[in-house]
């Protein structure tokens, strides 16, 4: 049912021409795909999808859409190439399918192989519960630096084609006295939006969470100060060149606790090389890392709203 | 063949998922709606590794006393990852579309190449 | 561990964190210092990492101290090396051209992060050069593919951003293709280690899932390397880029695209596997034989040189490809030598190309008529670097292009011989319009005064051009190391 409803979504949001409703139906896709994770066992990733996927997306897609326009020109465009490039492509995934294992299968090759070692001996050798949170920071914790590396190429790609400054004064839309009661809700919201996303970012080790979870809930809560209380405040309480430099430093984080593995004569990212007894090392080293995770996360997706609501809308 | 379809089901559908997304972005004219194409492919790609990672009766793959049987945590991390990239593309391809509304006045994909066209004519590229 | 055996660590971490580093201090000179100073460290660890598996050896690398496949992999032996050496050289060099370039082309405020992105570009090629992990592969090629939309973006013409889309959009297709493929593959073997996937692969190889992996990982590989029909986002992406950017990605990009090619095919699922049963020659070939013939016709028709360039590009990975598609020793080390040459040769054609750029303003032909009088040595640089497109005896281009024929004749397909010949026919046709019109046609008005390029700029170019030269002269460091790499390759076939 929770798929027939994500098909029903997405072939309207095919045809729907106003991009607004588009937008929200992509909303709702990745809830629901966020829903479907849950019912997967994936909550680390239901739980990246819901913040990621239908906050940040969304709120990006609504920001992109309010300077280039809110409707969908009408056009009449020949389907072939495409249904045949689209026929072609389904068709050769479901011919790829008939020899796939079942769904579930628990003596699949998937799960006979090398996950059985994380979930046996993850606890015991990064000191952490929760198997996800040990692969991605400590066995695969290369993958997630590039990742959030990847993260900050983003903002800086935005930083270079958006910019940060604006030419005119911003309007600061916080004033107005009909508002009065959102501010006064945000304003009691925020402490505990932030103070959960530091609940997020150091629980991450012993339930769902961690730095890319952490990252946008704090970011979030800086954007609905930025929405009620007007840009004039917010850019006060973080200015812009420090965004960028506050994602570098989350980046050099995640590398430099590598480095100084590197240095001590162990691997790269060898955390066992931080303190005395590995294990211990390596539960330092999965913190550090994923602080610089969340903190080049907050910065970066709070760079990149930043210089999407700033841009003036052209007459 | 029942087997096969109730035991395949969850990835039919995600490819039925992923071939809709793909068509938006192909088909599709207005820059945005390719962008969301773009991430609706993505997320059924999503939809489709978790689904691999599935072991029926188990539990999420965080170790707690008494729990014997855990779905598999390493598709899980994979996409993780996979949903960063995703919307760091999502944010740069919305900047990309942000820009070019600046300076051609639209984000349809055909008056962009109609305009890139007649640019090109008025500066003399083509003929030799 | 000594320093030593930490060099495949630090070839990629090196670019990966001075980017930030360069974001962090802020300042355009400083960056570009960086971005210098971290490239020659980098060409000095590729040489270092070279000399390290010349016998034949391979180096394996556990990141995190995890040994695969639990844990990633850096995994280098000659091939990589060889590639590695390659993009590393034209980093550092791009970088020493670049700071006149990126003055002329690129407001002030934003040449720092556009030195960053530079060497996140590099960074992760880098990455996916050296990496023993099929899905660490696609996270750095997303690193560098985001990296690559944004410098492309920052040309002038408003096209650079319609160019940066396309590629955006074609290039994510691409990346989420090969994801698919890296799942099925997974699906069937649990494991993401490339050795690994060489292991367990041939008992599952009868599989529809397997063979879908398969197809699917070289569709998403063929976009990224712009193999014919899918090039399509190459010719406006590398024409209205900033001309270092063209330099950098024309030498570079789709080189290690191709190296991820030869990795697939060749290390992870085998000979057998990709010409004996899924017969990849059998598309290979016809659509390199294409990519040569319709690329280079459209070459001779384009006025915007860059784009003229950037098309000669497809037609010279069509080549590259033929030598896949023949499925020889011969044949892959004909498409090594030429992934060597072509960084040479398209380094130092779209290097004068910029010097024109900062005098000119300009890479129109009808623009440029009587420029040879102005700016000799430029455009001098532009013509070595042609006769090396060509294939000229004593230039590094025609080495390459004479294994390829010997690769061919000895599969004993003598209509490649023809296919190859009419395209350095063409590349002749196109080359000689641009001699023809910058040196014998009587100068443009607007041209008056200009003066040559300044040395920042022209020696790098010659620098290359030169060495066009010297490869075509002195074979015995490429030859040598590519027939060796290739020997590995094809004696590591599981």
């Amino acid at each position: 049912m929770l798929l027939s409803l994500l098909l029903a979504v997405a072939i309207a949001a095919l045809r729907l021409r106003d991009l607004f409703a588009v937008v929200m139906l992509f909303g709702i896709y990745s809830l629901l795909t966020a829903l479907f994770f849950m019912d997967l066992d994936a909550v680390d990733v239901a739980f990246t999808e819901a913040a990621v996927g239908a906050g940040v997306s969304t709120i990006l897609l609504l920001a992109a859409l309010r300077l280039v326009g809110r409707y969908e020109k009408p056009h009449r465009h020949n389907p072939l190439l495409p249904l045949v490039v689209v026929c072609a492509t389904g068709a050769a995934l479901i011919y790829g399918l008939s020899d796939a294992p079942r769904f579930g299968d628990a003596n699949a090759p998937a799960q006979t192989h090398v996950a059985p070692r994380y979930l046996s001996e993850g606890p015991a050798e990064t000191g952490l519960p929760n198997v996800v949170t040990a692969v991605l920071a400590s066995y695969r914790g290369f993958d997630t630096l590039g990742e959030t590396v990847v993260v900050f190429t983003a903002g800086l790609a935005v930083l270079l084609l958006l910019g940060m400054s604006s030419p005119s004064p911003i309007p600061d839309f916080g004033s107005e006295d009909d508002q009065r009661m959102q501010r006064h809700a945000a304003k009691g919201l925020i402490p505990f939006i932030l103070l959960y996303a530091l609940y997020v970012q150091f629980h991450g080790d012993f339930g769902a969470g961690g730095g890319f979870q952490a990252g946008v809930i704090f970011a979030a809560g800086l954007v609905l100060y930025d929405l009620v209380l007007g840009h004039l405040h917010t850019r006060q309480v973080i200015q812009d060149g420090l965004l960028i430099r506050l994602g570098a430093l989350g980046v050099l984080i995640y590398g430099c606790v590598g480095l100084y593995s590197l240095l001590s004569g162990q691997p790269y990212l060898d955390y066992s090389a931080l303190a005395k007894d590995p294990v211990h090392g390596q539960h330092l080293g999965i913190l550090l890392v994923e602080l610089g995770v969340g903190l080049t996360v907050f910065s970066i997706i709070t760079l990149i709203y930043y210089a999407f609501s700033a841009r003036r809308v052209k007459a | 063949m029942i087997d096969t379809l109730t035991g395949l089901f969850n990835y039919w559908v995600a490819v039925i998922l992923m071939m809709t997304g793909l068509y938006v972005v192909v088909a599709q004219n207005n820059l945005v709606k390719k962008l969301v194409g773009l991430g609706l492919f993505q997320a059924s790609i999503f939809i489709f590794y978790i689904s691999i990672g599935k072991v029926a009766g188990g539990a999420p793959p965080i170790i707690e006393p008494g729990v014997e049987l855990y779905s598999n945590p390493l598709p899980h991390v994979l996409i993780l990852t996979a949903i960063v990239v995703g919307v760091a593309t999502t944010a740069v391809g919305l900047s990309l579309v942000v820009r070019i509304s600046e300076s051609y006045g639209s984000v349809e994909e055909n008056d962009i190449n109609q305009a890139d066209r007649l640019a090109e004519l008025e500066t003399g590229d083509d003929q030799a | 561990m000594t320093w030593q055996q930490h060099l495949p660590a630090l070839a990629i971490i090196l670019p990966l964190l001075s980017a930030p580093l360069c974001m962090l201090i802020g300042l355009r000179r400083v960056a570009w210092l960086i971005g210098v100073a971290t490239n020659l460290g980098g060409l000095l660890i590729s040489v270092g990492l070279l000399q390290q598996v010349a016998g034949g050896n391979v180096i394996s690398y556990e990141l995190g101290g995890w040994a695969p496949p639990l844990g990633i992999e850096l995994r280098v032996d000659l091939l990589n090396a060889f590639v590695l050496l390659i993009v590393s050289a034209l980093a550092f060099w791009v970088f020493v051209y670049a700071r006149r370039s990126v003055d002329a082309e690129i407001d002030s405020d934003k040449q720092t992060g556009f030195y960053a992105g530079l060497l996140l570009v590099y960074a992760g090629l880098a990455g996916i050069t050296l990496t023993g992990d099929a899905f660490n592969a696609f996270v750095f090629l997303e690193i560098s593919a985001l990296s690559s939309y944004a410098v492309i973006s920052m040309g002038r013409d408003r096209r650079a951003l319609t160019a940066a889309f396309q590629y955006l959009v074609m290039g994510t297709i691409g990346a989420t293709f090969i994801l698919i493929g890296v799942g099925f593959l997974y699906m069937m073997t649990g494991t993401l280690n490339m050795v690994d996937l060489a292991q367990r692969l041939p008992a599952v190889s009868e599989t529809s899932t397997v063979q879908a992996g398969f197809a699917f990982l070289s569709v998403g590989i063929a976009l990224k390397l712009a193999m014919f029909p899918l090039h399509l986002w190459l010719p406006n992406a590398y024409a209205f880029a900033p001309s270092v950017v063209s330099v950098f990605l024309a030498a570079t990009a789709t080189k290690v695209a191709v190296y991820l090619l030869l990795r697939v095919i060749f290390s992870v699922f085998g000979v057998e596997f990709t010409f004996a049963q899924m017969h990849l020659e059998y598309l290979l070939l016809p659509l390199a034989i294409i990519a040569v013939i319709s690329a280079s016709l459209v070459a001779v028709f384009q006025t915007n040189l860059k784009r003229m360039l950037a098309y000669s590009s497809v037609a010279q990975i069509g080549y590259m490809l033929m030598g896949i598609g023949i499925a020889s020793a011969m044949g892959v080390t004909a498409t090594l030598l030429h992934l060597f040459n072509h960084a040479l040769m398209k380094g130092a054609l779209f290097m004068a190309l910029g010097a024109v750029v900062l005098r000119v303003g300009s890479v129109q032909l009808h623009q440029l008529a009587g420029l040879g009088h102005f700016m000799p040595w430029t455009l001098g640089a532009f013509v070595v670097g042609a006769l090396s497109l060509i294939g000229i005896p004593l230039t590094a281009g025609f080495v390459s292009k004479w294994y390829l024929v010997s690769a061919a004749l000895d599969a004993g397909w003598w209509w490649l011989v023809v296919v190859i010949a009419i395209g350095s026919l063409l590349a002749v046709v196109y080359v000689w319009r641009v001699i023809e019109v910058v040196w014998f046609q009587p100068p443009n008005a607007a041209l008056a005064g200009k003066t040559e390029a300044p040395w920042s700029l022209l020696l790098p170019t010659w620098g290359l051009a030169l060495a066009n030269i010297y490869f075509g002269v002195d074979t015995s460091l490429t030859t040598g190391t590519a027939e060796a790499a290739v020997g590995a390759l094809f004696g590591v076939t599981p």
